[in-house]
């Protein structure tokens, strides 16, 4: 168990803070000193995913790091809406370069801590899943080869969204974005392509690779901490629901990346140098319709003309999902050979 | 300050943007009213004393019991808890042992000897409460409280009307009664035993009572008519009841037959076990599901070798024989002969067909009105004869213990209130939290703990108590079962899942505030709000 287990039952054992926890037990996003790094008023649309999954991260880097963190930004929503020049949200040492060269920049604020002696002090690199999976990937896995020691993290929303919702390597099958539409044969993003980027690090036998959702806070912030225990690369991939760009309503952020983890599309695991270690169970697999009805990106599968076809290819590839990651409760976890 | 080559303008903070003003709701805290809050007959807030005793804050939640209802111990003993069947935790799996817990809050303060203040400055008034059982005591209690002199007068030997002279001691233990009972005379009530009053209205003068309140129960058996010989041995439940909880019981002999189906029936029925009778049988006209008798009161009798003949009435009683005859319900439920006999063995035959009032001392009181055998309050618990209140079994309610507690603290408000010449307002009742208002995904799996009972064997040898208390540990474990419906537990779900940090933490008790200089209004806070504790509103333009 990754996450420290809450050792008797009591009102809300799974909400964020609980007043019969010691202090030292309770999350971090419970702490009314933490350090909210991304701090109020920045532009993020309303109930975004990607604020609220990067003020978590950042926040329990700080805490794990004793405050002694670096945080380089790609282009993207969030360095967009964080950062309107001159003002900013970002309430910890925080750096912004160029869309496609986060992993790099921060290689290179790594290689210069340590020319100073300050080992102390630790680097995140964070990005959107176009920054990530597409423009930065190289970068990425270049850093991820040297073995630099940076903590990389994309908050995937599943396409480009700050410049209007296109495409990314990261954007789910059949789902529509400006660049996908709801035409022909196949309506939307076609099957079949795309990458998986956890993977794609795990196949660098990295020291650690990890996801996690904005549902799952004590997840999150320990794989946050657990991370921060080793040096050299690792990464974090953080499924963030979007509500402008899936088009869903923006109370039920949470409630979409819950689904996203219980119909077994996003599975949530850890792996070390390269073997899976720890899966979240999923309590009772969902039917993936339940997670995509409510998203407009994936209306046109439901409605008047319908496309049971197509959300049954979705079952398939959650249903592979669990199986490959053993994710239902009653499945024993795989053991290292079998693991993806 | 001196900017940095190329850099025109200082590093501002965010904050200076308000993101609030992009909102079209804003959230609201609110507090519901909890399912068991709704359903308590006592009107004990219940979820609140749960929420104390979640973190072991016993001596709170038991005063916040004491608040409502002078009777913890006793409640958790014979309630029927009502609470529980309400209790959201039952649609999740199974409801929280509400009843346990406040057992073990009330054993806790007699074995500590825990008291209550009374606060108020004396007003002077004098209040005349006729009969000591649950409803008369309640409402001593609660005007002793108000600062009111009480004066309870009532016709028997000891305190507790049907709770001493009714409900036997396997199920209420005399000591945890004397104890409750001790602790309400305490606080300076003053008791007048052996004193019936046979005129309200000659008791009120003479004694000079500036109201009175009536809680004479419903003492009298209700006789039917069943043919009987000349040797045929029939007694009446509650006359059989008392004289057990005087310890001088009847002979009975070996086999008994009691007639009716509601709870006296299945206590003299098992009390008849427990002196001796190797058959005990319930004659009852209907069937299972109709029975009024409370279901878990039917189990443990069963439990103990009581046997039911459903759809069945004695027609004639004899020396050691009732002739019993078969019944069929028709299409409106009511029970019709079917002409169909059979002989039962009966040594004795117990009627427990219901209890009725005697209200022959209000016969003297203008304006007071009797219907159906009970006497006629308004909703603030008045005859029609001004001051001269009345509650519990006597007046048209559900006739419990809890009930008549409940009549008490609502009596007791009433009366305060006539006595100060004003109407007692209610505070306004809240919407309900019903099980779609929580979002019961952030509790864990807790099925209940059950209590320790003695087993079968050993229950029918004596009057000892059956059902045992739970320890602190797993009273504590129950008490932490509780979902909180409708009212913040500092779960810090809003704080922690805010995307704007516009929740502002207060500490410990205060709970929290919106800060709607940044709130967007984006709702996620309502939908992850665990208990339905925050709602949407309309934001004013
Ligand atoms: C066998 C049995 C089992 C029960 N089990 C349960 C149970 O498990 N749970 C539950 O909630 N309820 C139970 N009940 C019901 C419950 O006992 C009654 O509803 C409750 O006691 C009614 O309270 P009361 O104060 O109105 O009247 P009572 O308890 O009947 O008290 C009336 C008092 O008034 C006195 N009195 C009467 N007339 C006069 C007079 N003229 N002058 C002076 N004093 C007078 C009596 O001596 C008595 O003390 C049971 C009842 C019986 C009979
Ligand atoms: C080289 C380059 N190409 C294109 C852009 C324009 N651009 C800025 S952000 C962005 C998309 C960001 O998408 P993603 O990384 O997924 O982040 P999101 O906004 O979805 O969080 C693009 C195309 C750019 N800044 N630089
Ligand atoms: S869960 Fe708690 S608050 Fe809700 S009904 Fe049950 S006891 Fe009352
Ligand atoms: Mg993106």
């Amino acid at each position: 168990m990754p996450v420290q287990p809450i050792k008797f039952y009591q009102s809300g054992s799974f909400v964020v803070g609980n007043r019969l926890l010691d202090p030292d037990q309770r999350s971090v996003q419970a702490d009314p000193n933490r350090t909210n790094s991304l701090n109020s008023g920045h532009r993020a649309c309303q109930g975004c995913g990607e604020a609220l999954g990067a003020r978590y991260a950042l926040d329990a880097a700080m805490r794990a790091t004793n405050n002694q963190l670096i945080a380089v930004n790609a282009t993207g929503c969030l360095e967009v809406f964080s950062t309107p020049y001159p003002e900013t949200s970002w309430q910890i040492p925080w750096l912004h370069s160029l869309f496609g060269n986060a992993p790099a920049v921060s290689t290179g604020v790594a290689a210069a801590l340590k020319a100073k002696g300050r080992t102390d002090v630790r680097v995140v690199g964070q990005g959107g899943d176009g920054g990530t999976v597409d423009i930065g990937f190289a970068c990425l896995s270049g850093m991820f080869e040297r073995n630099d020691d940076v903590l990389y993290i994309c908050y995937d929303n599943e396409a480009y969204m700050n410049t209007g919702v296109q495409r990314s390597g990261s954007t789910p099958p059949a789902a529509t974005t400006m660049t996908t539409q709801a035409v022909g044969p196949e309506p939307g993003n076609r099957f079949g392509q795309g990458k998986n980027v956890p993977l794609i690090a795990m196949a660098h036998e990295i020291p650690y690779v990890a996801t996690a959702t904005v549902a799952d806070l004590r997840d999150l912030e320990y794989k946050v901490r657990r991370a921060m225990e080793f040096r050299g690369a690792r990464y974090l991939h953080v499924f963030v629901p979007c509500p402008l760009g899936w088009g869903t309503a923006s109370c039920d952020t949470i409630r979409i990346a819950r689904l996203a983890v219980h119909t077994g599309l996003f599975p949530v695991f850890e792996a070390e140098h390269g073997e899976v270690v720890d899966v979240t169970r999923i309590p009772r697999q969902v039917p993936v319709a339940e997670y995509l009805r409510p998203q407009r990106r994936y209306r046109h599968l439901f409605g008047a003309s319908p496309r049971p076809d197509v959300v049954a290819r979705i079952q398939q590839i959650a249903d592979r999902n669990i199986r490959r990651f053993g994710l239902l409760a009653a499945e024993p976890a795989p053991t290292a050979q079998e693991a993806p | 300050m001196e900017l940095p080559f190329a850099i025109t303008l200082d590093v501002g903070s965010s904050l200076a943007n308000h993101t609030g003003s992009w909102r079209t709701e804003r959230p609201v805290y609110v507090n519901r009213l909890a399912p068991c809050n709704q359903a308590c007959p006592a009107g004990e807030d219940i979820q609140g004393w749960l929420y104390d005793a979640e973190d072991g804050g016993y001596r709170a939640a038991w005063e916040r019991i004491m608040a409502d209802n002078p009777f913890p111990a006793i409640m958790g003993r014979i309630c029927y808890r009502p609470c529980q069947t309400a209790c959201n935790r039952g649609t999740l799996d199974e409801a929280v042992g509400i009843n346990s817990v406040e057992r073990f809050l009330g054993d806790e303060a007699i074995r500590s000897g825990w008291t209550v203040p009374v606060d108020a400055e004396p007003t002077g008034r004098r209040v005349l409460v006729v009969g000591a059982g649950p409803a008369g005591l309640s409402t001593a209690y609660h005007l002793t409280r108000l600062g009111h002199q009480v004066t309870v007068r009532d016709a028997g030997d000891k305190p507790g009307g049907m709770m001493r002279y009714g409900i036997p001691k396997y199920r209420l233990p005399r000591e945890v009664l004397d104890a409750e009972v001790g602790r309400i005379l305490d606080l300076g009530v003053r008791l007048e035993l052996g004193q019936r009053v046979d005129d309200v209205l000659a008791a009120r003068d003479e004694g000079g009572f500036d109201a009175v309140f009536l809680a004479v129960g419903a003492q009298i058996g209700h006789r039917a008519y069943i043919p009987a010989g000349d040797s045929a041995r029939i007694l009446d439940a509650v006359s059989l009841l008392r004289d057990v909880a005087d310890g001088e019981p009847p002979q009975l002999g070996r086999r008994v037959v009691v007639y009716g189906g509601g709870n006296t029936a299945m206590d003299a029925a098992r009390s008849a076990k427990r002196l001796g009778a190797t058959d005990a049988v319930v004659v009852y006209r209907r069937t299972q599901d109709r029975m009024p008798a409370h279901p878990s009161e039917l189990a443990e009798a069963l439990a103990e070798g009581v046997v039911v003949r459903w759809l069945s009435t004695i027609s004639q009683a004899d020396s050691g024989t009732v002739l019993v005859e078969k019944m069929r319900l028709d299409e409106t439920g009511f029970p019709q002969p079917t002409g169909e006999f059979e002989e039962l063995q009966a040594d004795t035959v117990v009627l427990a067909l219901g209890q009725d009032v005697d209200s022959s001392l209000l016969a003297a009181a203008p304006g007071v009105a009797v219907d159906a055998g009970r006497v006629t309050v308004g909703t603030d618990l008045m005859t029609g004869a001004p001051g001269i209140f009345a509650g519990g079994d006597m007046v048209p309610a559900d006739r419990t213990v809890t009930t008549a507690v409940g009549h008490g603290r609502l009596a007791a408000r009433h009366i305060d209130a006539w006595l100060r010449g004003v109407r007692y307002q209610p505070a306004p009742v809240l919407p309900l939290a019903t099980f779609e208002a929580l979002h019961t995904h952030y509790y864990a799996d807790a099925p209940r703990t059950v209590r320790p009972r003695l087993d079968d064997a050993r229950r029918t040898t004596g009057f000892e108590e059956i059902v045992g208390g739970l320890d602190e540990e797993t009273a504590l474990f129950e008490a932490r079962r509780c979902l909180s419906c409708g009212n913040c537990f500092e779960c810090d779900n809003c704080y922690g899942m805010c995307p704007d940090n516009a929740v502002i933490k207060l500490g410990p008790g205060n709970r929290y505030a919106f800060d709607y200089d940044y709130c967007k209004g984006c709702g996620i806070c309502v939908a992850e709000c665990p208990c339905g504790a925050i709602v949407m509103e309309p934001e004013e333009t």
